[in-house]
């Protein structure tokens, strides 16, 4: 641009000449100057506002737009996020130790109607009562005819039935999908998995909730999405469960016991391998429970964990346990064993064992004077508190629903003659669970334990209840009550595995008052290795009769102790103990793999 | 200079507008192909639990032992008891069919021998 001058010549010439002052020129540019330059300011200050003001509009209409257009249309999911979605719906599996099946899902289809879309009601109920048998036709039609719009038909249905209603080809007829909990195995293990059964219901899916067993206790767990595909995995050992059943089912028929009961159990975790109930159900197929007669007589009912019983002899090793820890005896020291009274009782044994017995042979032979008499040298207070230390005056902390629920009795007035019959298993009640937890705390070395389902990586020493001494001289003359000809469990040897353990026969009671002879409940508490014991077994039998002798035998010795010693036998070998006496092998045996 | 910067810019604008609509479409064409595989996976997991199922089913051991009865006139199957187990010493080994070697010149590497 050029400068206009302040002062040019040719006008500050004419002015001196007309005798003006030449200044005045100057000003009156400047000022010239001064307003373009106002001017100018003035414009690009203007145009930065409206520039300003542009960006303002766009960019608010942009926000309004996107906003009016988010407000218009459907929501839709992030589609990368949806990943997943499937499968954290799914209730988790339950595997046993070695990773098996115990229960999964499976989909199915859920079958129901809109009546008022069948093209023919009467035909389509007609043979919809065909496929499904429980289905009556006379009584679906007229629900057809009914004013409902909709019905469900089946909660879940198999792929055949779904193809066989298919072909109907009723468009009233509709299938939704199902998720369904199945328990591959049927029966087995029935009573730990519980069973399931479906909570809220939609046309699309359907709620499966835990009714009983682990699938209650931990249906929490199963259901969280976090835990998805990631089963739950039990201490079962489902072939060691499979063989325990069929024998103790076996066991059960031959000696014509109305139930029975088995817990097998590490000494020193507290995992249980198998537990078992009999009578029991299939959790495919959960039956309802009985509403009228004796409760334990239903299948649902868990023997093993909520079976409160009073258990005899089998505590006998208890009291002999504690008067040795707490310094009253040794395994030789002598006992009375002469019968006596004691207030309106009299304390006597089975058999007349003559006027004295060693600590040692009290056990072996189950001498209830004998034990009578070492609780009185225990006192009261010292048998409560040792009692409690095993865990047998409070309910199991095991990872069942009915488990909380299975609190022993015992008496709240703890006298003397309750010490006198608690000592040998009379005025107390628990469950063959309770029994297992104690036993594996009496010779794992003497350290409590609490009985669990779920496998564990690593083994916790609970607090010591007996010291190690004590624990090796009890495995010794528990081993006595197997391996000698007195022992009332002689029945229990089992060849290449030594066994120990105690019997023990409680009369139980009958319905008009005090004890009824002719019904009894065998228990025989077991381990086995018995030098170094892994494993306890409890087997209970409740009511058995062995007739195969002129006389009907009860006694544990005679009923339960076979079915623990042929359990050990079929079991022991799966759970990889090396059998001790070897060289029984066949020689044939090498010529054969040839 | 100062339009060649700007035209530059303005190149390299729409360079990465272009650059841009193409990845968008790229990765809506990844999202549903991510969703037909989660389709996918679904089914492969389904398919896979309904087969895990059949497998736990068919080797139920109710069933099994039901099998191992059926067929023992060809397997010969028993129950495992403690008299299956043998001790190493009354297992007859093979005896050794390679001779015992007469030349060690071969193996006294004496390179590696400090």
């Amino acid at each position: 641009m050029i400068r206009k001058p302040l002062r040019p010549l040719a006008q500050i010439f004419s002015a001196r000449s007309s005798g003006e002052n030449p200044d005045l020129i100057e000003l009156a540019n400047l000022r010239e100057r001064a307003q373009i330059q106002h001017g100018l300011i003035l414009r690009k200050t203007q145009r930065r506002l409206i520039m300003i003001g542009g960006i303002f509009i766009i960019s608010f209409g942009v926000i309004g737009l996107r906003m009016t257009a988010l407000a218009m249309t459907d929501p839709a999911e992030p589609k990368a996020q949806s990943m997943n979605n499937d499968i954290s719906v799914i209730r988790a599996d339950i595997v046993d130790r070695n990773n098996r099946i115990l229960a999964t899902n499976i989909e199915t289809h859920s079958l129901y109607a809109h009546p008022k879309q069948l093209a023919n009601p009467s035909a389509t109920a007609l043979r919809l009562s065909e496929i499904f048998p429980g289905i009556d036709a006379l009584e679906l039609e007229a629900r057809f005819s009914g004013k409902q719009s909709f019905l469900w038909l089946r909660g879940a249905i198999s792929p055949e039935e779904k193809q066989a209603v298919h072909d109907i080809g009723d468009p009233g007829l509709l299938f939704g999908p199902r998720e369904m909990r199945l328990y591959p195995n049927g029966k087995l293990a029935g009573h730990i998995l519980g069973g399931t059964t479906f909570g809220k219901q939609g046309v699309h899916s359907a709620e499966i909730i835990g009714v009983a067993g682990v699938e209650k206790e931990f249906d929490e767990l199963l259901r969280d999405p976090k835990s998805s595909g990631l089963p739950l995995k039990l201490s079962l050992d489902l072939t060691i469960q499979s063989a325990l059943e069929k024998v103790l089912r076996g066991g059960m028929k031959l000696m014509n016991a109305k139930a029975a009961s088995a817990v097998l159990m590490e000494v020193h975790t507290g995992e249980i391998y198998a537990m078992s109930s009999l009578p029991d159900f299939d959790p495919n197929n959960r039956p309802i429970g009985l509403t009228k007669g004796d409760q334990s007589d239903d299948p649902l009912f868990n023997r093993a964990v909520q079976g409160l019983y009073e258990q005899g002899s089998v505590f006998k090793t208890f009291t002999v346990a504690q008067a040795m820890e707490l310094g009253l005896v040794e395994a030789d020291t002598m006992v009375d064993t002469k019968r006596f009274r004691w207030g309106k009782s009299v304390i006597k044994d089975y058999r007349d064992y003559g006027p004295e017995l060693t600590v040692e042979k009290v056990l072996v032979k189950s001498s209830n004077v004998g034990t009578a008499r070492l609780s009185q040298m225990i006192g009261a207070d010292n048998q409560k508190a040792f009692l409690a230390s095993l865990g047998l005056l409070a309910s199991t902390p095991i990872e069942l629903i009915e488990g909380s629920t299975a609190k022993p009795q015992f008496p709240s007035n703890w006298s003397e003659i309750y010490t006198i019959t608690i000592s040998y298993g009379h005025g107390i009640s628990g469950s063959p669970l309770h029994l297992a937890a104690a036993y594996s705390a009496m010779v794992n070395g003497g350290t409590f334990i609490s009985p669990t389902l779920v496998k564990k990586s690593v083994s916790e020493i609970g607090p010591r209840v007996i010291s190690k001494k004590v624990s090796a001289r009890l495995r010794s003359m528990l081993r006595d009550v197997v391996n000698t000809p007195e022992g009332t469990a002689n029945l229990g040897e089992v060849v290449g595995y030594s066994v120990g353990g105690k019997t023990g026969t409680a009369e139980k009671t009958s319905k008009a008052g005090g004890y009824d002879a002719e019904r009894v409940l065998a228990t025989f508490a077991s381990f086995f290795p018995s030098e170094d014991p892994k494993y306890v077994l409890i087997i209970t039998l409740d009511e058995p009769e062995d007739r195969m002798g002129k006389e009907p035998r009860r006694t544990a010795g005679y009923t339960a102790v076979p079915v623990a010693a042929e359990v050990i036998r079929r079991v022991a070998p799966l759970l990889g103990l090396t059998p001790k006496a070897r060289g029984m092998l066949n020689e044939n045996l090498a010529l054969t793999n040839e | 200079m100062k339009n060649l910067l700007l035209g530059f810019l303005i190149i390299g604008v729409m360079g990465l507008a272009l650059w841009t609509y193409s990845e968008n479409y790229v990765t809506k064409q990844s999202l549903d192909e991510i969703v037909q595989l989660n389709k996918n996976i679904a089914k492969a997991r389904s398919r896979l639990r309904v087969l895990n199922a059949e497998w736990a089913y068919l080797n139920r051991p109710e069933r099994l032992s039901k099998l191992v009865n059926a067929n023992f006139d060809e397997l010969k199957l028993l129950e495992l008891t403690s008299k299956h187990f043998a001790g190493l010493e009354q297992i007859p080994f093979r005896s050794p069919g390679i001779e015992p070697m007469v030349d060690e010149a071969e193996f006294n590497n004496k390179i590696d021998v400090p």
